[in-house]
């Protein structure tokens, strides 16, 4: 038997779906990268194809010292990618649709950051509260406002994407709804419910692009961050 | 009034963000719009940042739509 602690601990689905996405990525990078041929077929194009896109990104955002955070945020891309696309599959889960795990992605974000603002900066880095030229008598409105708009960065960043999720599959719930709603009524309404049918099908091409873009979305603000600890401003 | 039909109507009056954030997109995309015309070498480069404005508005839409669900649901 369990105890008290150990009886929390239990596999999830969500945990399930995080290790299956966590091994597609793995499936894709180890199978991807093993023929290096010249010319890439294309599963090694696929993996190519994103190491470049994070890669480039991390490069464009933070700079030159992006190299070092490069890992990090193409972990976190594909983690909230492989959430957000598995998540679309019915009968699936969406972990990302879950606060604790977005909160806890963007909480390990800020700590991170402020980590390596600390270890670039040392105490310069709270000169970061108060830009270069501003008047000294603003600072009781300046630093306060900084301070809270550094702290309610993992609040945005968790709540968009939860939110993001969330929404798109209420979405599907409400269509899907309107499906039984209306097949359950007449013929009439039978024949009307491929309408809410034929807009759910639109609704998952829509759903998608979100799962990209909020992964993108996810690792971009991630990369802007890091580059502020970097380069202070 | 009785608690329900406030908690229908206060759900209504949160989602009024959405006003704001039709009217954010709607700027976005046209400056993108406006931006590719007058230079389209410069696509590739704006695209990304279109994109990253739009997903930003669209989040404050989403923050509206949880305080509806919220005061909807809970």
């Amino acid at each position: 038997m369990a105890g008290p602690t150990a009886s929390w601990l239990t596999f999830t689905q969500a945990n399930i779906i995080m290790v299956i996405g966590a091994g597609l990525v793995l499936w894709l990078l180890y199978y991807g990268a093993k023929p290096r041929a010249v010319v890439p077929g294309r599963l090694q194009a696929a993996a190519e194809l994103s190491h470049d896109f994070i890669y480039r990104m991390a490069i464009d955002q933070i700079g030159p010292e992006g190299k070092a955070y490069f890992p990090f945020v193409f972990t976190l891309f594909f983690f909230v990618l492989m959430g957000n696309l598995l998540g679309l599959i019915p009968f699936s889960f969406t972990y990302t649709s879950h606060i604790a795990v977005t909160a806890a992605l963007a909480l390990m974000v800020i700590v991170i950051v402020t980590i390596v603002a600390l270890r670039e900066h040392g105490l310069k880095f709270f000169t970061y509260f108060f830009p270069d030229g501003a008047p000294v008598f603003l600072a009781p409105l300046i630093v306060p406002i900084e301070v809270i708009s550094y702290l309610s960065r993992p609040v945005s960043l968790s709540i968009r994407l939860f939110a993001n999720m969330v929404a798109g599959h209420v979405m599907f719930a409400v269509f899907a709804s309107f499906v039984v709603m209306l097949g359950g009524a007449s013929i009439l309404g039978a024949v009307g419910a491929a309408f809410p049918l034929a807009i759910n099908v639109v609704l998952m091409g829509f759903e998608l692009l979100v799962a990209a873009l909020q992964a993108y979305v996810f690792a971009i603000l991630t990369c802007i961050y890091l580059h502020d600890a970097v380069h202070l401003h | 009034m009785d608690v329900a039909a406030a908690t229908k109507l206060g759900a209504g009056i949160a989602v009024i963000a959405l006003a704001g954030v039709g009217i954010g997109i709607g700027n976005i995309f046209s400056a993108l719009v406006t931006s590719i015309a007058r230079n389209p070498a410069a696509r590739d480069q704006v695209f990304g940042l279109g994109i990253l404005g739009f997903a930003l508005t669209e989040a404050v839409a989403l923050f509206a739509l949880l305080i509806a669900f919220l005061i909807l649901f809970t």
